[in-house]
């Protein structure tokens, strides 16, 4: 990992999204500190970590809707604050209110919404891309059904067809593995697999370190400050997971050793099986 | 049936009253929907009362009641924007606190005028037989700029109101458009003063919303129904207080309650008497092998005969 402490590095960050010296701080209290990374356009980032230990801070952080006090983050050279619109987020389902009146449709529509800011009404090409995404999640039947109405999976799935809307450059996913179906769970591993293959930058907070060592190529470990960041290879160990979780992380099988992950393509389904298998594991919470 | 329409009409001033009830019943309406989606009913009906003291302020002065109103209204949009973005004090006891000192300032000054408990009385229930063409007028411009802001803006409240934090991210100023809400509301409790009063305006913002809800899962549909119920309840209850001598406000009020409580009966799919059907439906639909068991001789016969 480079450090740099001058800030004209742009040139070489062109394709990157960077993160400085990050600190974030709720009032007057500090959440997340000491957050370095430097990811590249194609890689996929797993934020893992324990409940309150800053996961969805960091991604908030990078979307500037947390309060960072200190620390930059660039993205392709520039202030993230002007590159909101390459950046797509999927939020925790629990955020919203899913008695409102508004279809499946209209939601991902939302997607649509920052390329016509104020005053602009979407037109025909934005339908074709919202019916297109929602093919892409299998839920264009669904394309009238009021929210509502849908299965946790399929709410999520929804909430993906939004994010690939906006046609951005990064995907933000909040814990996008929580409380879904094995058809809904497939899907975002597809999705995450197609980003990382068009050459976008993935960011996946997750408390699934199953799903997080399949579909990632570094871990981002955070617990109030980062504690790790890396290849596979150097994070996905027992050691660093229990630096991580604050006490040893109760695995089904060793970690250590096995690293099939490492050389793991996202979209190989038998190979999920395999690490399903093999690396079957929990922490404990808190 | 005609005549109980139309006779009233002969009058210049059932004629004025018939053209505030309309455009009041289509704002609130409207306005309604987003008040009701995002539980903001507690809010609209502090709205109305920190906006008492604008009123009675402007009356005194010989002013504009709208002017004092708006003045008032917004500023109190802005203190509870702002109170709202301080966690640690409590939203709804800063509002409580807010809009009882208010109204009571409110009620303190109107006591010095002359004919207080009439002129109190008229701002407090409203006055709609005393509307004069230039309130029409008023209203129809605050309440058109109201509708119009809300088409442009359609879709920033809507993603605001629903995916608040997916607005933030998307970069949408979402502090200024939970003021804009507010101010849009007030705008709204302005239009209505001469028609339903101070007091009973929150029940013309939430009620005729409420009874759109269970009628469809479509926003543009709810927003439209609620603005129809809305001049629906206006219009009967003008003529109905009419024909039965009174207060034509509360008889606005009652109407659209009467509404409500028809659609949550027998609304389609959400009312009451469709789930009952549902779920008697459901039962006779799994009752066949249920019915077979009971009726089984092995269960009937012991008994004497």
């Amino acid at each position: 990992m480079t450090m740099t402490d001058t800030l004209p590095r742009t040139l070489d960050h062109e394709d990157c999204l960077v993160i400085r010296d990050l600190t974030v701080a709720y009032q007057r209290k500090v959440v997340l500190k000491g957050v370095q990374a430097d990811i590249r356009r194609g890689q996929v980032i797993g934020v893992i970590g324990p409940n309150g230990g800053g996961k969805s801070t960091l991604l908030k952080a990078i979307l500037g809707i947390a309060p960072v006090i200190s620390g930059k983050i660039t993205l392709f050279g520039r202030p993230v604050s002007e590159m909101r619109s390459h950046l797509a987020y999927v939020p925790q389902r629990e955020v919203v209110d899913w008695d409102f009146p508004v279809t499946v449709g209209d939601v991902v529509m939302m997607g649509r919404y920052p390329r016509h800011r104020w005053l602009r009404r979407p037109g025909r090409a934005d339908r074709e891309v919202v019916e297109r995404m929602l093919a892409r999640v299998d839920m264009l039947e669904h394309k009238d059904a009021q929210i509502g109405q849908l299965s946790g999976g399929q709410q999520q799935r929804v909430f993906i067809a939004r994010a690939l809307a906006q046609e951005a450059d990064v995907l933000l996913l909040d814990e996008p593995m929580n409380g879904i179906d094995a058809a809904t769970q497939e899907v975002v591993l597809q999705v995450i697999e197609e980003q990382r293959l068009a050459g976008n930058i993935v960011l996946l907070a997750t408390h699934d370190l199953v799903s997080a060592s399949c579909a990632c190529d570094c871990l981002c470990c955070v617990n109030e400050r980062m504690v790790s960041y890396g290849p596979l290879t150097e994070t996905y160990t027992a050691s660093n997971l229990a630096a991580t979780y604050g006490g040893p992380v109760i695995m089904l099988a060793p970690a250590t050793g096995a690293q099939p992950a490492h050389t793991h393509h996202a979209g190989d389904h038998a190979h999920h099986e395999h690490v399903h298998e093999n690396l079957g594991m929990d922490h404990r919470d808190g | 049936m005609v005549s109980y329409f139309t006779d009233p009409l002969q009058y210049e001033f059932m004629k004025r009253a018939l053209i505030e009830v309309i455009l009041m019943g289509a704002v609130t309406g409207a306005v309604g929907a987003y008040i009701v989606l995002r539980g903001l009913a507690f809010i609209g009906d502090a709205l109305s009362h920190a906006i008492f003291p604008g009123i009675v302020i402007a009356f005194l002065l010989g002013r504009s009641i709208f002017a004092g109103a708006l003045l008032f209204g917004v500023l109190t949009s802005a203190a509870i924007a702002v109170v709202a973005t301080n966690r640690r004090v409590k939203e709804d006891s800063a509002i409580g606190v807010m809009f009882a000192g208010t109204f009571a300032l409110g009620v303190v000054l109107i006591s010095s005028s002359r004919n207080f408990t009439r002129d109190l009385a008229s701002f407090l229930f409203g006055n709609v037989l005393g509307v004069t063409t230039s309130d029409i007028w008023l209203s129809a411009i605050v309440g058109g700029i109201v509708l119009l802001l809300m088409v442009l803006l359609y879709k920033e409240l809507l993603i605001t109101s629903f995916d608040r934090v997916a607005a933030q991210a998307m970069g949408l100023p979402v502090f200024w458009l939970d003021l804009l809400l507010l101010v849009l509301i007030s705008l709204t409790i302005v239009v209505s003063l001469r028609a339903v009063g101070n007091i009973l305006v929150v029940a013309m913002l939430v009620t005729p919303a409420a009874a759109a809800r269970m009628l469809t899962d479509r926003m543009p549909v709810m927003i439209a129904l609620s603005a129809g119920i809305g001049v629906l309840s206006g219009v009967l209850g003008l003529f109905v207080s009419y024909h039965a001598d009174v207060a034509a406000g509360g008889t606005i009020v009652l109407v659209a309650t009467a509404i409500f409580g028809l659609v949550w009966l027998f609304a389609p799919g959400h009312g009451f008497v469709a789930s009952q059907l549902l779920r008697a439906r459901l039962a006779r639909s799994s009752a066949p092998e249920t019915k077979v068991l009971f009726e089984s001789p092995e269960i009937q016969s012991p008994g004497p005969h």
